[in-house]
């Protein structure tokens, strides 16, 4: 079954769930402040023991958030991952869109009508 | 026979909490936003209900992909809320009640929901912050039944299938046999979405609509696919779902309108918050 695309969207669905699963995985152990403070102290250690692949790690390293919904994240996880690095949505979503934060709100802002 | 004194359905996002935790009710950002919960204080004073079975929806706390049940029901005798990454201070923990939560299980499953069943269960800001807002003390007055749907990992249930759930607690509390006074709550929405370069995207119309709709045409959004909701109020806009299910839950009877808030913007979220009570 084939559906027409949502432009600017990625469903996280089966297919992307198999392709992100470590990276996911990585990110859901952020709950745990002790994985937060391992991922800061030895980065390249921590993804290497979740096993991301190579598109994940340099997702990872560039904090490149479309390259990582593209290698398989899913947002709820990578919300956690977004707040090691003392990143919130709405950061997320400037980045996403290419705007800067204010620009990014003064969007929403402007649905208010 | 239990009864069910109404439905309250509101947005849940992260930030609300790092706005309680900062006093910020009364900022101008914010102030639209928490003002609107004045006159569901002022009503759940007189509704006073002993027991709320919260529907919504996990963001990666009690459940990852390595098990992502459609459907689970908390049977624990207590849930509590844990770190969630970014460091929003936790609440008290909340008392299950067991008895309801296992008369909801028999039911649902009798009526061939496959349910998950959880005897241990966190709870996310989905569930937390929204009770954090009914009751501003964080001294919780009610005892709960968490119900979680799926909305992480696609597919996700349809919208009528979670209508369906949501008639079938109701009826289920209904049948319960005891005095308790029952408040149904959905958490979630109204449209946003988080993820991709259709970030920030919002929806008044569909959320004004929807919100219409609860009150004066129940099912109408039952007619929509789970890609038709993507589409029409983003990602994380269908968590609307949650909505569908607590307006179920009320019966298929007229319900009265309490209150009603819409605004935008929280965070990146349209945000709605309705009262709903069964016309007796």
């Amino acid at each position: 079954m084939t559906l027409p695309d949502i432009p600017g969207t990625t469903l996280f669905d089966g297919q992307q769930a198999i392709k992100g699963y470590a990276l996911n995985k990585m990110c859901y152990s952020f709950n745990s402040a002790d994985s937060r403070a391992a991922f800061l102290r030895d980065e390249d250690a921590y993804c290497a023991a979740y096993g991301l692949n190579e598109a994940q790690r340099e997702a990872v390293r560039a904090r490149n958030v479309l390259a990582l919904i593209a290698a398989g994240g899913n947002v709820y996880y990578l919300a956690k991952f977004a707040g090691i690095l003392g990143l919130d949505v709405q950061d997320l979503g400037a980045q996403q869109t290419g705007m800067t934060k204010d620009e990014f709100k003064a969007r929403l802002q402007a649905y208010n009508r | 026979m239990a009864q069910i004194i109404g439905g309250i359905t509101t947005s849940h996002v992260p930030a609300i909490g790092r706005a309680i935790a900062k006093n910020l009710q009364d900022d101008p950002y914010w102030k639209p936003f928490f003002d609107g919960f004045k006159p569901v204080h002022r009503w759940l004073e007189t509704a006073r209900p002993d027991v709320v079975v919260v529907f919504y929806n996990d963001h990666g706390l009690n459940f990852f992909l390595d098990k992502m049940p459609t459907f689970a029901v908390g049977a624990a005798p207590s849930y509590v809320n844990a770190d969630e990454g970014w460091g929003i201070p936790q609440v008290p923990a909340f008392t299950g009640e067991q008895a309801l939560s296992w008369h909801l299980i028999e039911a649902l499953v009798g009526e061939e929901f496959d349910l998950t069943t959880c005897q241990e269960m966190t709870v996310d800001h989905a569930f937390t912050l929204p009770m954090a807002l009914l009751w501003p003390d964080q001294r919780w007055p009610v005892k709960v039944v968490p119900v979680c749907i799926n909305t992480v990992q696609f597919p996700l249930p349809s919208a009528k299938r979670c209508y369906a759930l949501g008639d079938a607690v109701g009826r289920a509390v209904r049948a319960f046999a005891g005095e308790q006074r029952v408040l149904f709550m959905g958490t979630g929405g109204l449209s946003h979405q988080l993820d991709g370069t259709r970030a920030g995207f919002i929806n008044k119309e569909f959320d004004l609509a929807f919100m219409e709709s609860l009150i004066h045409d129940p099912t109408w959004a039952t007619q929509f696919s789970i890609h038709e909701l993507v589409e029409k109020t983003g990602t994380q806009g269908v968590e609307l779902l949650m909505w569908l299910a607590t307006r179920a839950a009320l019966g298929a009877g007229p319900v009265t309108e309490v209150h009603r808030n819409y605004h935008i913007p929280i965070s990146n979220t349209a945000s709605g918050l309705m009262v709903m009570a069964p016309q007796v």
